[in-house]
């Protein structure tokens, strides 16, 4: 599985009073089972983008290829591409209407026209991936569950379709720090144990940092860096000219080196930090 | 496609029209709509026309945009047209199997096609030339001497603008949610007319259940301003009439005395 995006083009009500270029000229390629952090101000482009990787929105002009299928070309089935991409929008929770989980979750799979049996199959996998306990929750009303709770139910939705590509938009917004950090666990699990290619949002540089092969950062509809994690942070003051910023870790490791002379950090996460400034305590007591 | 429909959205300007007060506004839009039905023959709809150009023109409105209104409509503008076409007895100028059409029949079509386009054409300016904000307030302001016999035209103009203001909001929301949907595999497009209409249901309980959530919200964030209802509440913009008002009802007069005078032509 890959995807490959080529010269993409998207403008919002083009000849109207409100035209505005969304994306201009975005080309990137993701190879099978990388994890990409998208990174951007808010109205850089970035919803625009993700719902163009599963066929919501047609572009202007450019191309899409999944899997070396051309999606923007008018011949694939949606259907068929929603199958092997799926999109959970931002606060997915304010999408869920069923009686059930159960019901709520099989909704995808039975969109998709499988039985019965099929279906219950992949409401369980989905229902135990986002790491809640099917028997318990799933006669519960999808309303009644908590804030954090009711985010896992929607994202299992997407997850019971066994997508191929898992696109995230923004997955931690609005969250407490636990439910936080379990949904980032979450996210990681989901990757390993399905194999697939990850893509998601977030304004979180330390969540970027942690869970990113590659790190795309998007401004005024075009993509304005694209790296691993290290390639991009390195860039701290184009990084901020966007508005945007390095993960927290690697700013206190910046400002540590301008203090203390011979404090020598690239570091991203908190883990990375606190080795080098071991290592520099331990140099310069010796 | 929901985002098409201008019925009730403001042009943002600054035209002679704009600036009018919007009591006036609101009572010429009125007495206009009385106006269309006095009407009794083409010459009293050529004047409207034309002095409804004429209004156009000054507003600075562009007619691309009036227009994208009437599509919204069309079909209701298309079946009045096709029911009077038919439907009239008369002098008979075209027959096929049960289908006839009278001369009269034909002239009452046109007749009653053109009127519900001046209608439409003619309230949409109101609409888009005036601020919500401003247009309930002046629905306030001109149904408030029936708050004495207990008519709460203050709830009344404050429902009304937030209904309007949350127009957009919860056009937004539903073109989320539709998306959202259609990623797991929503299909609205296809089957028969109980599939489509239960297919409906991802979409309204969502919006229900976010509309209510909204609602809460700016109950609160009312509360939290110490919103107490109509009593005693001053505003910022005080509406008042100017001499551009006084000239408007002259203006209105005149027109209206002419298409009194229309009506005894031909």
């Amino acid at each position: 599985m890959s995807i490959s995006v080529k010269n993409l083009n998207y403008v919002y009500n083009p000849g109207m009073p409100g035209e505005t270029v969304a994306l201009s000229d975005v080309s990137f390629d993701v190879a099978d089972g990388t994890i990409l952090g998208i990174i951007g101000h808010t109205g850089s482009g970035k919803s625009t983008l993700l719902q163009h990787l599963n066929g919501l929105i047609k572009p202007t002009s450019g191309e899409v290829y999944i899997d070396g299928e051309c999606i923007t070309d008018g011949k694939t089935k949606m259907t068929d591409i929603r199958r092997k991409v799926g999109l959970v929008f931002q606060y997915p929770e304010y999408q869920l209407f069923e009686e059930t989980v159960r019901k709520d979750v099989a909704f995808g799979p039975k969109n998709l026209g499988l039985d019965e049996e099929e279906q219950e199959e992949r409401v369980r996998k989905a229902i135990g991936l986002v790491g809640l306990d099917y028997e318990e929750i799933k006669d519960l009303s999808p309303f009644e569950l908590s804030g954090g709770m009711k985010r896992r139910v929607a994202i299992a939705g997407v997850i019971a379709m066994d997508p191929k590509i898992l696109i995230l938009d923004e997955p931690t917004a609005g969250l407490d720090p636990s439910a936080h950090k379990e949904i980032l666990a979450m996210v990681r699990r989901i990757h390993d144990e399905m194999g697939i290619i990850l893509i998601f949002v977030s304004h979180n540089m330390a969540d970027i940092a942690k869970m990113s092969d590659r790190v795309m950062v998007m401004s005024g509809g075009k993509v304005a860096l694209e790296g691993t994690p290290a390639e991009v942070f390195s860039q701290g003051s184009r990084l901020a000219e966007m508005g945007l910023g390095v993960p927290p870790a690697r700013e206190i490791a910046e400002l540590i080196k301008s203090k203390a002379p011979g404090f020598e950090s690239e570091a991203l996460t908190a883990d990375e930090a606190a080795g080098d400034i071991r290592k520099y305590m331990e140099e310069t007591r010796g | 496609m929901i985002r098409d429909i201008t019925l009730g959205q403001y042009y943002p300007g600054d035209s002679w029209v704009h600036r009018l007060d919007a009591r006036t506004k609101i009572i010429a839009t009125m007495l206009y709509l009385i106006e269309l039905f006095v009407v009794n023959n083409f010459y009293g709809f050529l004047i409207t026309a034309a002095a409804l150009f004429a209004v156009i023109a000054i507003s600075k409105v562009p007619l691309k945009f009036i227009f994208r209104g009437l599509t919204a409509v069309f079909l209701i503008i298309a079946f009045t047209f096709l029911l009077n076409l038919f439907m009239v007895d008369g002098k008979v100028l075209w027959h096929w199997k049960f289908l006839t059409i009278t001369y009269e029949g034909l002239s009452r079509a046109f007749f009653m096609a053109i009127r519900l386009v001046l209608i439409i054409i003619g309230s949409s300016i109101m609409t888009l030339t005036t601020k919500p904000v401003e247009l309930t307030d002046g629905l306030e302001k001109l149904l408030s001497p029936f708050s004495k016999i207990g008519l709460p035209s203050h709830e009344i103009a404050l429902m009304m603008t937030i209904a309007l203001r949350f127009i957009p909001t919860l056009m937004e929301e539903t073109d989320k949610i539709i998306k959202a949907q259609q990623a797991r595999g929503a299909d609205f497009e296809s089957g028969n007319l109980f599939q489509r209409a239960k297919s409906l249901i991802p979409i309204l309980v969502p919006l229900f259940v976010s509309s209510f959530r909204i609602a809460q919200d700016l109950a609160l964030a009312m509360e939290a301003r110490c919103y107490h209802g109509g009593g005693g509440r001053t505003r910022m913009n005080e509406i008042r009439f100017e001499r551009a008002d006084a000239l408007a009802a002259v203006l209105m007069v005149l027109f209206l005395a002419i298409i009194i005078a229309s009506r005894f032509i031909g």
